[in-house]
C-alpha cells in the first residue's frame, strides 16, 4: 500500500512524527557541533529521548522505556563522569573539533553517505505504508520470545556484560603498590 | 505513516554520527557520536520490526541486545579514555600520534 504526499501530510500521526524527529535531528547536529562539551552530551539526551518517543509511537513501549533507563539513566552519567575525570575544558569556546580542513571533507562524506542511503531506500520502498499495530507490544510477549527463540543470544549477552565489567575494572583501576614478598 | 520516513531519519542520524566520529577531537565526544550511530540502527530495527509485522518481534529483541552491547561498549570506552588520560595527560585523540611515524 502506497501513500501520496497529500495523504501523508493530512495524517495527524505524521505531524507527531515531525514534532519528534526534527528536534531529534537538531539535537544530533548539536552533539557533533557544540562548542561546550557538557552541552554536546546533554544534546545527546534529547536525541535519545526522541528515539525513545519514536519507539513508543511505533508500539515498542518496552524498548522505548529501556532506552530511557539504560541510555538516559546510565550511559549519559558515564559520559559526564568521563568528561569530569579527564578534566575536559568546560569553557564556552573550547577547542573540541578538528580544523576546517578536516571538517569539510568529513561533512561532504556524511552528505554523500546520506544521499546514497536515501536513494537506495526510496528506490526500494517508495511510499510503502507502515501498518501500525492496534495495540502496543506487551512486555510479556517480548519476554516470552526472548526466553524461547533468543535464549542462547541472551546467555551470550550476559557473558559479554561480565567480560566488559571485568575488562573495565582491569583497565581503569590504579595499579596497587607492589606487595612485598612473604 | 511510511517506512521511509523512519529509515531516512535513521540514515540522517547515522551520517551525523559519522561526521562527529571524523571531526571530534575529544575522545568522550567521539564515543558520543558512536552512540548516535547506534541509535540510528535502533530506529531502523524497530521500524522494520513494525513494518514486517513480525509476530516474534525479532527487531525489538535485537534492539534490546544492541542497547546492552552499547552500554558495555561505553563502559570499556570510558575506561580506555581514562587510561589514556592517565598516561598522556590528555584525552584528545589528535595528540595520540606516537604510532604515526
Amino acid at each position: 500500500m502506497t501513500i501520496t504526499f497529500s495523504d501523508w501530510i493530512t495524517e495527524i500521526a505524521n505531524w507527531v512524527f515531525l514534532a519528534i524527529a526534527l528536534p531529534t535531528l537538531g539535537a544530533a547536529i548539536l552533539v557533533v557541533s557544540a562548542k561546550n562539551i557538557v552541552r554536546a552530551v546533554l544534546a545527546l539526551v534529547v536525541t535519545l529521548a526522541g528515539t525513545a518517543a519514536l519507539f513508543m509511537m511505533l508500539g515498542a513501549e518496552f524498548v522505548g522505556w529501556t532506552v530511557v533507563l539504560v541510555y538516559i539513566g546510565a550511559v549519559i552519567i558515564l559520559f559526564l563522569i568521563g568528561i569530569m575525570i579527564t578534566r575536559a575544558p568546560l569553557t564556552k569556546n573550547a577547542d573540541l573539533s578538528q580544523p576546517m580542513s578536516m571538517r569539510a571533507p568529513a561533512a561532504l562524506l556524511s552528505i554523500i553517505l546520506f544521499a546514497v542511503i536515501g536513494w537506495a531506500v526510496v528506490a526500494s520502498f517508495g511510499a510503502a505504508a507502515i501498518p501500525l499495530p492496534d495495540e502496543a507490544t506487551t512486555t510479556a510477549s517480548i519476554g516470552e520470545t526472548m526466553f524461547t527463540n533468543w535464549v542462547i543470544p541472551f546467555e551470550v549477552m550476559s557473558f559479554v556484560l561480565l567480560a566488559a565489567l571485568v575488562g573495565g575494572i582491569a583497565l581503569a583501576r590504579q595499579d596497587a603498590p607492589e606487595e612485598e614478598e612473604a | 505513516m511510511t517506512i521511509i520516513q523512519f529509515v531516512l531519519l535513521g540514515a540522517a542520524l547515522f551520517s551525523i554520527g559519522l561526521y562527529g566520529v571524523l571531526t571530534r577531537k575529544n575522545a568522550v565526544l567521539v564515543l558520543a557520536s558512536v552512540e548516535l550511530m547506534l541509535a540510528a540502527v535502533n530506529v531502523n530495527l524497530v521500524a522494520f520490526d513494525v513494518y514486517l509485522g513480525d509476530a516474534s518481534h525479532a527487531g525489538q529483541i535485537m534492539t534490546l541486545f544492541l542497547i546492552a552491547l552499547a552500554a558495555a561498549e561505553v563502559g570499556i570506552g570510558i575506561a580506555i579514555v581514562l587510561l589514556v588520560f592517565r598516561n598522556r595527560r590528555s584525552a584528545n585523540i589528535d595528540e595520540l600520534d606516537v604510532m604515526r611515524y
